[in-house]
């Protein structure tokens, strides 16, 4: 347990998380468990696309289309994804089984486990309520021990928050 | 000698520190952790670990692909 002046001197994070595919659920998933890891109170807060990363059950995939940057090591070199590949039925659901491969055959952390981890760090995870209302959602489909809130819960927080990032 | 040990090899950024955190949080103070990994991206990361939390890098050294840390829990 902290005492008092550690915890006024405790340093604080907040992430607003708005993008729910497999890539973009990497950013504040890394960043939000390592610094909890290092000390540091960590608040995220799930709103539009990235309120899918509460689900229980997680099934994310991500786009080829427009992901100009994206090159994926294979057979020796790296092969960039035409924006036709994404007309292709069924594309984005193989793209992630392609990178869900990948990243289990270099020792990167699955989703599930950097969210196993941001509960066992006591993040605290805030589910947008509006964005539940909005795509019909219960607190039911996501997992155990979120809070909900809005845009004042998360103002609240920021503002005596000594990181805030949007991802 | 250490107290406990960890192995994080095959492991990638962050999994090296969460379960180097996950560990020391199971530890009394004063208890050495001995950490080996095959990331290169730790040698840094686990610095940078240390001086935050206030525990303590007592050595950081590698042999061949493999990275080991002796840390003091603070």
């Amino acid at each position: 347990m902290l005492d008092d002046s550690q915890l006024e001197n405790a340093k604080s994070m907040s992430i607003i998380v708005t993008k729910g595919t497999l890539d973009w659920a990497y950013p504040p998933f890394i960043l939000g468990t390592t610094a909890a890891a290092m000390d540091v109170e960590v608040t995220m807060f799930f709103t539009f696309y990235g309120l899918v990363l509460l689900k229980k059950d997680l099934d994310l995939g991500f786009s080829t289309l427009g992901n100009a940057a994206m090159e994926m090591p294979m057979m020796g070199g790296h092969m960039k994804m035409p924006n036709m590949v994404s007309m292709l039925p069924g594309a984005g659901a193989l793209a992630g089984t392609m990178m869900k491969n990948l990243m289990a055959k270099k020792g990167v952390a699955s989703i599930e486990d950097l969210r196993e981890a941001a509960v066992d760090l006591e993040i605290r995870m805030i589910a947008c309520q509006m964005t539940l209302d909005l795509f019909e959602y219960s607190k039911e489909d996501m997992i155990d021990g979120i809070e909900l809130g809005g845009a004042a819960t998360y103002m609240e927080n920021a503002l005596k928050s000594d990181i805030n990032l949007f991802i | 000698m250490a107290d406990q040990t960890l192995n994080a090899e095959g492991l990638n950024c962050p999994l090296p520190i969460l379960r180097a955190k996950k560990t020391l949080k199971g530890m009394s103070s004063g208890q050495v952790l001995e950490i080996t990994a095959t990331d290169p991206g730790s040698v840094a990361d686990m610095a940078a670990f240390c001086n935050q939390t206030g525990n303590e890098l007592l050595s950081s050294s590698s042999e061949g692909d493999v990275y080991t840390y002796e840390i003091r829990k603070a």
